[in-house]
């Protein structure tokens, strides 16, 4: 899982830097999830 | 793994950590304002306003925004003149006292591309974003900081190497991005160190590695002079200093010419660092996303006009040139700008939990050791 991630986020870098529009979205997904993920793990749960 | 394999492992994740910490922090914090650079200078009003004139007003020519930039600041060279895509209607222009005086003494403004008006941009010249970027970039001690910056950024990846190593046979036992929040607030920030860390990590690597070129720069600018530009321009070894410059006025013609379909980003006047004493540089942009990164510097002889080379761009400059958006997060448009705040954040986050993390192993080794003391 780990490692799926990482690749997702390597995608989300460099696909912005070879275009606008889509290239755009898979970028703000590539890096949104790792974002996500992490911050979930800091809410407590209750 | 064997027990004293991750005891090595585990030597190297917390020196090296421990020593770049420090430093890392210092990096993520200044970072986090420099990410929204542009946002932060307009709320300061540092941004330069543009009159309104009709859309079809011509630019001036080159030559005309040089004498307009003298008479703003008399005594001083043109050093530099660069475009922004976000300004059209500016030519940033960076004049010094001298053509080879170094950046830091140098003084940035923008012109009115259509009236030779200059237009202060304070930000660029001082005040709280300047401190922030001296701090990230070199904590104001020029080349050796900078060497220091980037030594602390090698000692980051292998921290963060060394890190996945440790994290791999003891996440086998749990559940992938499980927090164990009921035993001990310890081992709920172990979990979260790891998780927050392991999530992370190829952004974390990115940037740090892409630091570490960026903090060479001046090292690989060298290493262009010497070899690249040096080549270009070894007719000119012995010819006497320019006592005064052709005009500018074609210099965007010339360049296009023999460059065609790429746009320019900037020009260095002769004697400073990208460029020779007898050439002006044009350095010129291609015009897809990816090449938009990638410059091509255009020489063209200073006296005559005549272009002397266009250069072919060496690996490593292009290695730098793409290192600068991939540390920056400037290339996604705004939801890029946050998600590289909110790693930044969760960075600082992995860094003080770590800290954390020894500082409690040690008081528990401590106390063990105490008490094997008094129980024998």
């Amino acid at each position: 899982m780990p490692v799926v991630i990482g690749v997702l986020c390597a995608a989300g870098l460099f696909s912005a830097l070879l275009g606008d529009g889509l290239w755009d979205a898979v970028s703000w997904l590539g890096l949104g999830l790792p974002s996500l993920l992490a911050v979930r793990g800091l809410i407590p749960r209750r | 793994m064997k027990s004293k394999t991750i005891r090595h492992w585990s030597f190297v994740h917390t020196w090296t950590s421990l020593i770049c910490t420090v430093f890392l922090l210092m990096l993520a914090i200044t970072g986090l304002p420099l990410i929204f650079h542009h946002e932060i200078e307009h709320l300061l009003g540092d941004a330069p306003e543009f009159r309104q004139l009709p859309a079809d007003t011509p630019p001036l020519d080159l030559q005309q925004l040089v004498e307009k930039a003298k008479a703003h600041r008399p005594g001083e060279v043109v050093q530099y003149f660069g475009w922004d895509e976000d300004e059209p209607n500016g030519v940033i222009t960076i004049m010094a006292p001298t053509a080879g005086t170094e950046p830091n003494a140098s003084h940035t403004f923008m012109l009115d591309a259509r009236t030779g008006e200059a237009l202060d941009m304070p930000s660029a010249n001082g005040g709280f974003m300047m401190v922030m970027l001296r701090l990230h970039v070199d904590m104001f001690a020029g080349l050796p900081g900078k060497l220091l910056l980037a030594f602390m950024g090698l000692l980051f990846v292998v921290a963060i190497v060394s890190g996945v190593v440790l994290y791999l046979p003891f996440m086998r036992r749990l559940k992938f991005a499980t927090v164990r929040q009921d035993k001990s607030t310890r081992l709920r920030w172990l979990d979260l160190h790891n998780l927050i860390g392991v999530v992370t990590l190829v952004w974390a690597l990115t940037v740090g590695v892409t630091g570490v070129i960026a903090a060479c720069a001046d090292l690989i600018i060298a290493a262009w002079r010497n070899d690249s530009l040096s080549a270009m321009v070894e007719p000119y070894r012995n010819a006497p200093p320019l006592t005064q410059l052709a005009p500018a006025s074609r210099l965007l013609d010339i360049a296009k010419d023999v460059t065609p379909g790429m746009e320019p980003s900037f020009i260095a006047f002769p004697g400073t660092l990208f460029s020779s004493q007898h050439h002006y540089g044009v350095f010129m942009k291609g015009s897809t996303h990816l090449t938009s990164h990638l410059l091509t510097p255009v020489l063209i002889d200073a006296s005559t006009l005549q272009v002397t080379a266009v250069a072919e761009r060496p690996w490593y400059m292009d290695l730098m040139s793409l290192s600068l958006p991939l540390h920056f997060g400037d290339y996604g448009g705004r939801p890029m700008q946050i998600f590289w705040a909110t790693l930044d954040v969760l960075t600082i986050i992995v860094l003080g939990s770590g800290v954390y993390l020894w500082l409690v192993r040690r008081k528990a080794a401590k106390r063990a050791t105490v008490a094997a003391g008094v129980a024998s």
